[in-house]
């Protein structure tokens, strides 16, 4: 479903990406971990071209993707959540999930607000359609983000730390919204510091560290055996005693 | 010489009070189609600044420094005698547009930029995340939030226009400068210095003022409601 192919990236002089190959399969969880400044944020922005690899491939659903497509391929195959939402200020809650289904899908405009329901109430917020995005909590906007991913209807979606921006006591929300997604036949990718989301839901787990992929695995061989140093001492930093 | 309070000189504009009106409606009509102008070169300049296309950029940024950098006195006569001597004579009133356009064109130019510069980038990568190309992320996602950062300072360019209209007068313009003037040293006219030019001005104060207090009042209700919103940018940077 995703094949980054030696992919490199380079910011200026700074080499963040260096040459990192990975698949991951249709319907798969990967989750990606590591100490920030890993590059796991970019190696997620270069699967949809946020991010354009310095060099390297990009395989999305069978097609290689170039700058020349990236917006059809985007379009049709990856969706994404962001770290601060992103969402539409000037746009009802609404108008924010049909927004693109309208514009770029052609529904029309029952469809979408049909979808747009559909998708409000899997994250439990159908009451708030017709709301600004700014009179909500952290957490409700991050819940409307993934609906508005959902009904892109793609097959990948993308989360880029979904809960590094939202206080503590708003985290579990968003995060079970995504176990529940996580049973759909949806391939997710998931940059996060959410250790128990990702031993819950992740098939694979990757570890990151200055640019590279040092270790990856199930969960449960991960968590429990972990056999590089720098991912011992990053699970011990991390992990609560 | 006629004094402030000569009736005689009060009743001579009262007089030719259609003359005054005639130059205000000159000014109107090179204000407005030189706006007209100076908004389809500053948006598209604005756009071209923001590109993140070097090329594009970079043509914005030499007009602008270019415009702005030179008075626009001088464009003025470049454009009216340096063309006319050159057997490309444009006529007073295309003359004033064109300047005025393009003058103004350089201003509106970096408040379309600064607006569009305003919006978060957080924006325009969920907008190529759900696959809207250029156009869609301009005029769907970031133009419709730049336009209220922009309408303020825009409406200052619409008083400034106004204004600058007057600097026809360097190329003998119809407009109501130009034309007070000629009244005043005018051979049947003449004379009325003070009571023509307190007129002139009251006529400029009574278009440009409305339009600059909209101006500011526009920008404190901005603030005002951009306070109100602003707890929702304060968010905690949580590091597990």
């Amino acid at each position: 479903m995703i094949k980054l192919e030696n992919v490199n990236k380079y910011f200026g002089d700074l080499h963040v990406l260096k040459d990192v190959n990975l698949e991951v399969k249709e319907g798969e969880k990967l989750v990606i971990i590591g100490p920030s400044g890993s590059g796991k944020s970019t190696t997620v922005r270069c699967m949809n071209f946020l991010e354009t690899p310095s060099s390297g491939h990009v395989y999305i659903d069978g097609e290689e993707m170039t700058s020349h497509n990236k917006i059809q391929l985007v379009r049709k195959t990856t969706s994404m959540v962001f770290q601060q939402f992103n969402l539409y200020p000037h746009m009802t809650v609404l108008k924010n999930l049909v927004l693109a289904p309208v514009k770029l899908h052609h529904k029309s405009r029952e469809e979408a607000e049909e979808l747009a329901y559909h998708y409000l109430d899997v994250v439990g917020l159908r009451e708030k359609a017709h709301v600004y995005p700014t009179t909500l909590s952290g957490g409700q906007q991050q819940r409307i983000a993934i609906a508005r991913a959902l009904c892109m209807q793609t097959k990948i979606i993308l989360f880029d730390e979904p809960t590094s921006a939202l206080d503590p006591e708003t985290i579990q929300e968003v995060l079970d919204v995504m176990i529940r997604l996580a049973k759909e036949n949806i391939t997710m990718v998931v940059v996060t510091h959410e250790m128990g989301f990702a031993r819950q839901v992740a098939d694979r787990v990757i570890f990151m560290a200055d640019g590279q992929i040092l270790e990856e695995g199930t969960p449960d061989a991960f968590f429990d055996h972990p056999k590089n140093e720098r991912l011992k001492s990053f699970l011990g930093k991390i992990i609560r005693k | 010489m006629a004094g402030l309070f000569s009736a005689n000189a009060w009743n001579k504009i009262w007089v030719y009070r259609e003359t005054f009106l005639l130059g205000l409606k000159n000014t109107a009509i090179s204000a407005a189609f030189g706006l007209l102008l100076a908004l389809v070169i500053g948006v598209l300049l604005g756009l071209f600044a923001t590109s993140g296309k070097r090329p594009l950029a970079v043509v914005a940024r030499i007009y602008v420094e270019f415009i702005q950098n030179t008075p626009l006195l001088l464009q003025m006569c470049f454009l009216y005698y340096a063309l006319a001597f050159s057997g490309h004579s444009l006529g007073i009133l295309v003359t004033g547009i064109l300047s005025l356009g393009i003058y103004h064109g350089a201003y509106v130019a970096e408040v379309v930029r600064a607006g569009i510069e305003a919006v978060p980038k957080g924006q325009f990568e969920a907008a190529y995340s759900q696959g809207f190309g250029y156009p869609g992320r301009m005029f769907c996602i970031i133009l419709p939030q730049s336009i209220k950062m922009i309408l303020p300072p825009m409406v200052n360019q619409v008083v400034n226009i106004f204004k600058n209209t007057s600097c026809l007068y360097i190329v003998g313009g119809a407009d109501l400068i130009s034309i007070t003037y000629s009244f005043v040293t005018g051979e049947s006219t003449g004379g009325a210095y003070a009571p023509a030019y307190l007129v002139s001005g009251l006529l400029f104060f009574l278009v440009c003022c409305p339009l600059s207090s909209l101006a500011s009042m526009w920008e404190i209700s901005l603030k005002k409601r951009e306070g109100r919103s602003g707890g929702m940018d304060k968010r905690t940077e949580r590091v597990a």
